[in-house]
């Protein structure tokens, strides 16, 4: 979980004290278009996965980040 | 409205009377919403149409020409809502077109996309190469139709490169490299038309795996006299691209775009229609007969935008014709000026 709570940290710039555990979709201005294309980027080289599109528009929250992790089968603990 | 059962159908394959019973309901209920949450659209619904509550026919439900959307910003939702405004890309001098998008209308947009795309491109993301410079996708002020375009159609891609640096050169290092990596399956390249025309074509590269999206008018190029068949035929020749599909939508309706089907011809997907309209009369055209292409699409919510009469001329080619149902039409054009006489009165009897 910590993993994946640095890897929201990297892709919207916040520093690493930042809490992410309730940021969602355009919640703050760094979590945009671009930005969510930056961390599902970021999501899928450090885990080694390819989400499908779906799963890309569906990202929209951390809670529903970590949700899409597990289907793909990816140790959440 | 936001869960509207119509944006999960398939998009494409509902005959054209279905079809149209589903869409005279939800545009009813949009203009209502519209007419309330926006005075200045609901006078011109009340000044120009009779009530919607009471037509039938989608065709003689309420529209907006394009140009209202360039004199005024118009918006169904409260100012602290917005999470984006869409600029179209009018040539200088011009007044550009404003688009305020909720978060709501901004999902149902991409939802829509997303269900357009996978039919082409299935479930699975493609390397995605982009026919542009990554400054069209820059954050900060309001985003071009060019870079709204862009930052729609990522999701649908992995991997992405720009092909263009800031001075509109090719990247020629950058494509070698996307190239090695991704040119021996499948891939996707994404651009406005005339883009691709310029940069694409003299790449001196083999895109025979590719899928090319491209969209944004053909006014360039029918200056240049090259039509869709010789553009076709041009890329195969340069490029060994045969997976070429071209699209018609616009800032004001984004989501809502119009896909080349197999017959060559454009396709509305279940939440959006055209209509074909005589310039003069403003009645609908019959199957055949060319006038002005009115697009309606049932995702705007904030934004009065889901009813639009456009500048652009066209021709509706077939109805229920084909695996796609529905109609299929063809862009011929933007009109004239002076062959929009009739829209501008029409248009000035109401201010």
């Amino acid at each position: 979980m910590d993993k994946i709570r640095d890897l929201f940290r990297e892709s919207f710039d916040l520093d690493s004290a930042s809490a992410v555990d309730d940021l969602a979709y355009r919640g703050i201005p760094a979590w945009d278009s671009v930005g969510h294309m930056r961390l599902v980027a970021a999501l899928e080289t450090t885990f080694d996965i390819m989400l499908d599109t779906d799963d890309v528009l569906d990202l929209g929250s951390f809670a529903k980040a970590v949700t899409i992790l597990r289907k793909y089968g990816v140790e959440v603990s | 409205m936001i869960d509207d059962p119509i944006l999960a159908l398939p998009p494409y394959g509902h005959d054209q009377a279905r079809k149209e019973a589903w869409l005279a309901d939800g545009l009813r209920r949009l203009t209502l919403h519209h007419a309330t949450a926006c005075p200045a659209y609901g006078a011109w619904v009340r000044a120009m149409f009779p009530p919607p509550e009471r037509t039938e026919r989608m065709a003689e439900l309420p529209w907006l020409p394009v140009g209202v959307f360039k004199s005024h910003l118009l918006m169904s939702v409260p100012d602290s809502t917005i999470v984006r405004t869409l600029t179209s890309s009018g040539t200088s001098g011009q007044a550009v077109s404003r688009i305020p998008l909720d978060a709501a209308t901004a999902s149902r947009q991409s939802r829509a996309l997303s269900a357009i795309m996978q039919t082409l491109l299935g479930p699975r993301r493609l390397p995605m190469l982009i026919v542009d410079h990554d400054g069209a996708i820059a954050g900060g002020g309001p985003l071009s139709a060019r870079g709204a375009g862009i930052l729609g159609m990522m999701p649908f891609g992995r991997h992405h490169t720009f092909l263009l640096d800031q001075s509109m050169a090719v990247r020629r290092d950058a494509l070698a490299a996307f190239l090695a990596s991704h040119g021996g399956a499948p891939f996707l390249i994404f651009g406005m038309t005339a883009m691709v025309w310029t940069h694409l074509r003299s790449a001196g590269a083999d895109l025979s795996n590719a899928i090319l999206i491209h969209g944004g008018g053909w006014k360039t190029l029918a200056e240049q006299g090259v039509d869709n068949a010789s553009f076709k035929a041009e890329l195969r020749r340069r490029t060994g691209l045969t997976r070429v599909v071209n699209f018609y939508g616009m800032a004001e309706q984004v989501g809502s775009i119009f896909l080349e089907g197999e017959d060559g011809f454009l396709h509305p997907a279940a939440a959006a229609d055209v209509i074909i309209r005589d310039p003069d009369s403003l009645r609908e055209c019959p199957i055949g007969t060319p006038g002005l292409i009115q697009v309606v699409s049932l995702l705007p919510l904030s934004y009065p935008g889901h009813s639009i009469l456009t500048e652009d001329w066209g021709v509706v080619t077939a109805m229920d014709a084909g695996a796609w149902k529905g109609k299929s039409f063809t862009v011929l054009g933007r009109v004239k000026q002076a062959e929009l006489r009739g829209c501008s009165d029409v248009a000035g009897g109401g201010t």
